[in-house]
């Protein structure tokens, strides 16, 4: 973990939003996670931002990186599996939003 | 056996690999040595690995509590190395299974299991499991009735993940070395199940 690091804003179980945002360059929020809500699984660390890593930049102060679970039932509209079914993805902080309980 | 000498042109990413490693080379940026050494190392890794800590969590219970908690650790008391990335470790139970996948490339925990199968980089795994993990699943041969809950895991940032099998019924006095033996690559990516037979 970096020594330079933000300090978490969100707690496991706390409900978030992914933002629904399109900027160019190398993003490791996949497409299509964005605009869905989860709730915070675990707090990873925190890890340079790889936007900026991308660019050549120190990526510094390190994000803190949450992995995120989600129902597949809001992921996907059609999605035929159980509603137990879900889906984790780690997403940095800058890309999250507190959502309504 | 016909396939052998015969000529294939390079394909476009080949082609770019050979580019940009001499041009690294005639640049003193890194030596074939250098080069020949990572790539030893990488194919000498293998799914043993991965199977070596699954037997040791399926046989001792607060060692799996400690791979659960933090996977990178626990993989250091078994003398594996797992460097500077962090190892999520996700148990499957009678009620959960869990997969993996990186949507975006191809993260994989390679210090456990070595290099990725090529059906683990390829589009059509990456953009389908995600969306029909259990169609994909029944396409490996692993048919899960509706109750038991899939968990997909995509690796999208700095961890990995490994996913610790269910152990299979009528093993309750095998050695931790038989049951390593039965732990398959395909196991711990979760796409299929750890079988006796």
């Amino acid at each position: 973990m970096a020594a330079e690091a933000l300090a978490a804003r969100f707690k496991p179980g706390d409900r978030v939003r992914v933002m629904k945002a399109y900027p160019l360059g190398h993003i490791r929020t996949p497409y299509y996670i964005r605009g869905c809500s989860g709730v915070i699984e675990r707090i990873c660390g925190a890890f340079p931002n790889p936007e900026e890593l991308a660019q050549m930049r120190s990526g510094l102060p390190a994000q803190p990186l949450y992995r995120v679970r989600f129902a597949q039932a809001e992921v996907w509209p059609d999605y035929r599996g159980g509603r137990d079914d879900t889906v984790d993805v780690e997403i940095f902080e800058h890309w999250l939003d507190k959502a309504a309980e | 056996m016909s396939e052998l000498g015969k000529y294939a042109p390079l394909t476009y990413f080949q082609l770019m690999e050979v580019s940009l490693r001499e041009l690294l080379v005639e640049k003193g940026v890194v030596s074939d040595a250098e080069v020949d050494a990572v790539a030893a190392d990488m194919k000498s890794r293998g799914p043993e690995r991965g199977a070596k800590v699954v037997a040791r969590a399926w046989t001792d219970p607060a060692y799996k509590q400690r791979l659960l908690a933090d996977g990178s650790a626990a993989c250091e008391e078994l003398g594996l190395d797992v460097p500077a990335l962090r190892l999520v470790v996700v148990e499957n139970t009678p009620a959960v299974h869990n997969v993996i996948v990186c949507t975006l490339c191809s993260c994989y925990p390679r210090m456990l299991l070595g290099l990725p199968p090529d059906w683990y980089k390829s589009r059509n795994y990456r953009s389908r499991v995600v969306r029909e993990p259990r169609a994909v699943l029944a396409e490996f041969g692993t048919r899960l009735p509706e109750e038991v809950a899939i968990r997909v895991h995509d690796s999208t940032a700095d961890m990995r993940y490994m996913v610790l099998p269910l152990r299979p019924a009528g093993t309750e006095d095998w050695s931790e070395e038989r049951l390593a033996g039965i732990v398959t690559r395909d196991s711990m990516i979760g796409v299929a199940l750890a079988k006796t037979a």
